[in-house]
């Protein structure tokens, strides 16, 4: 819950979603039956709080689309600060005003390069982190784990003040590119710590042992055997640390030094200097989000199914 | 440690503990005791670290204390804070409930996918969603103008009600799922049950579901405070003076107060914070921290 947990939280929450997703999925037929034939006889004050709570539905739905449509719209209006009243002319020329920016490509490539930097310490230290804990038991593996998550549960700013103090006061290091890779890695490895240890609950041992009774050596046990299994959890554990990475604001304004990442380039714009050009960018950057998120549910479903 | 040497040989288990070692001791444990122990230091020039005046001392406590406008934005963060995660659970439980209840399977997975998209997109952008509507010039004044309820266009942004309101839009879902997961396990007999005795609406929720959804409804209350009181991008993008965040003033702290030591005692007084919250809810909803967990 750190609350740069912000968005880490997020992803704790989406995993489970999906865990009760399957788990939905598993026990329907049964519950679906339950609900037909309560349909049948139904009385009013049921019918009016059935209502009720369908139109509390749409409208929540409208609360969580409504803004993004918004400010979507925005973006193609001809008034010079972003608004859709009045409606003043449709136009494209922001997303020029957009590409022409110098420093914003400059942020997005900063940001790029902070997101390589976790995917490359994050992912492997939460494989081997998973790794660890599932051949330790009892009290040290509670205790490590309880460590692990911890970062979860710390406000973001704090892991970005922490770090940054840590860095800065003993070891002379300064705010930078290198210290937003640290203080995101932080929170960012117990994701991929999670993602790996739920896959490694499925994973059959005998496999391994087996490798090894044949011959094979630790290193190559590992390389064939354990990596290619847990593989599709690393890979998620990727792509979630670039988002997460890409994404994050909280921490990374207490470490990033004179570097400016692209969510800290969007945030000073909004404060000074605000046109369309920043919802042409919010644009693009939730259709891709938008892609890659629903790109991973499916690919999630299929492995699932 | 056996059991990893002997499955994994030396030269694995050399490096996963390795990894593993540089994770906790060096990212997470180290910069957070000493972040506490330089929040009990006075600020010093570097001539003086070591010397006699580099003592320990509750100095930095205390300014929290002393200084009223602090305190004030202090206590303002812990009821704003408290405001927002009652409204997103207002907000959220009857969508969880429909989830997790009521929601025919077909629809169910266009839900969830509809729920997590949003979920997906960055805080910052979502707050700036809202910076659009609340702008003077904005849709919401447009539209509240032409409905005939203001006469004149109203100064949203910059007041703690545009910040609250921001989070509990940004917040939402992290109330929604672990209250769905909760009432979903819930076995819908009960509710039948409940309803062929004659219970109102009202009592089976109050009677059945509540009760069941607990460890859910802590979950969601702990992340929502948690998140709302260590946010800084909301306050930023949608606050002005009368509505700072305590997180604001941390930041003030490093990089215009100048004065670390101060805004470390800060910091570890917001985590104190959101440690005492988790408490109290673990106490309020009668869940242990492995229900919590889970």
């Amino acid at each position: 819950m750190t609350a740069p947990a912000d968005a880490r939280a997020a992803d704790a929450q989406a995993a489970d979603a999906r865990t009760a997703d399957a788990r939905t999925a598993a026990d329907l037929p049964g519950r679906a039956a339950a609900a037909v034939p309560a349909h049948g006889a139904v009385p009013a004050g049921d019918r009016l709080a059935r209502g009720l709570l369908g139109l509390w539905m749409v409208a929540f739905f409208a609360y969580l689309f409504l803004p993004l449509a918004v400010m979507a719209a925005a973006t193609f209006n001809t008034s010079r600060f972003p608004t859709v009243t009045p409606w003043l002319g449709f136009t494209l020329d922001w997303f020029g005003v957009l590409f022409r920016d110098a420093q914003l490509w400059r942020a997005l490539w900063t940001s790029l390069a902070v997101a390589v930097g976790v995917v490359a310490l994050a992912v492997p230290t939460g494989l081997a982190a998973a790794l660890l804990l599932w051949r330790l038991h009892g009290r040290a593996r509670t205790l490590l784990y309880a460590v692990m998550v911890s970062p979860l549960l710390t406000p973001g700013v704090i892991i970005g003040i922490s770090t940054l103090i840590f860095w800065d006061r003993w070891l002379d290091v300064r705010g930078g590119i290198f210290l937003t890779v640290m203080a995101q890695s932080s929170f960012i490895a117990a994701y991929a710590m999670l993602l790996v240890t739920a896959r490694l609950q499925r994973f059959d041992p005998a496999q391994e042992e087996a490798a090894l009774d044949l011959g094979a050596t630790h290193l190559q046990t590992f390389r064939r055997i354990t990596l290619p299994y847990l593989m599709p959890s690393v890979l998620s554990a990727a792509f979630l640390a670039f988002l997460q990475s890409f994404e994050n604001y909280n921490t990374t304004i207490f470490v990033r030094g004179l570097d400016t990442t692209l969510t800290v380039y969007i945030a000073s714009k909004v404060r000074t200097g605000l046109t369309p050009a920043v919802n042409a960018l919010s644009l693009i950057l939730i259709a891709l989000t938008v892609l890659g998120a629903v790109a991973y549910e499916i690919a999630r479903r299929r492995r699932r199914a | 440690m056996r059991a990893a040497l002997r499955h994994y040989g030396p030269v694995l288990t050399a490096a996963i503990t390795a990894l593993t070692a540089f994770w906790i001791v060096v990212l997470i444990v180290l910069p957070q005791l000493l972040m506490v122990d330089f929040s009990f230091r006075p600020m010093l020039p570097p001539s003086k670290l070591g010397g006699p005046e580099d003592v320990h001392t509750l100095r930095n406590y205390a300014t929290l204390w002393g200084n009223t406008v602090h305190r004030g934005i202090f206590l303002q963060t812990i009821w704003a804070s408290a405001l927002v995660t009652l409204s997103t659970l207002a907000v959220c439980y009857p969508v969880a409930f429909y989830m997790a209840q009521v929601a025919p399977r077909r629809r169910l997975a266009t839900l969830m996918l509809l729920l997590v998209i949003p979920f997906w997109i960055n805080e910052l952008l979502r707050t700036f969603a809202w910076y659009v509507i609340l702008a003077y010039n904005g849709p919401l004044n447009a539209v509240l103008m032409t409905l005939g309820l203001i006469d004149e266009p109203q100064r949203w942004l910059g007041t703690p009600g545009a910040v609250i309101l921001g989070m509990v839009y940004v917040y939402v879902l992290f109330m929604v799922f672990p209250i769905y997961n909760a009432i979903e396990t819930l076995d819908r007999a009960q509710i039948e049950a409940a309803r062929d005795l004659g219970a109102s609406w009202p009592r089976i929720h109050w009677r059945v579901v509540v009760p069941h959804a607990r460890p859910g409804i802590a979950v969601g209350c702990v992340m929502t405070f948690m998140l709302a009181a260590g946010s800084y991008a909301v306050p930023a993008i949608l606050g002005g003076p009368s509505s700072r965040w305590f997180t604001e003033i941390i930041y003030n702290w490093f990089f215009e107060g100048g004065n670390w030591n101060q805004g470390a005692a800060y910091a570890f007084i917001l985590l104190v914070l959101c440690v005492g919250f988790i408490l109290l809810m673990m106490r309020l909803f009668r869940v242990g921290i492995g229900e919590m967990a889970k």
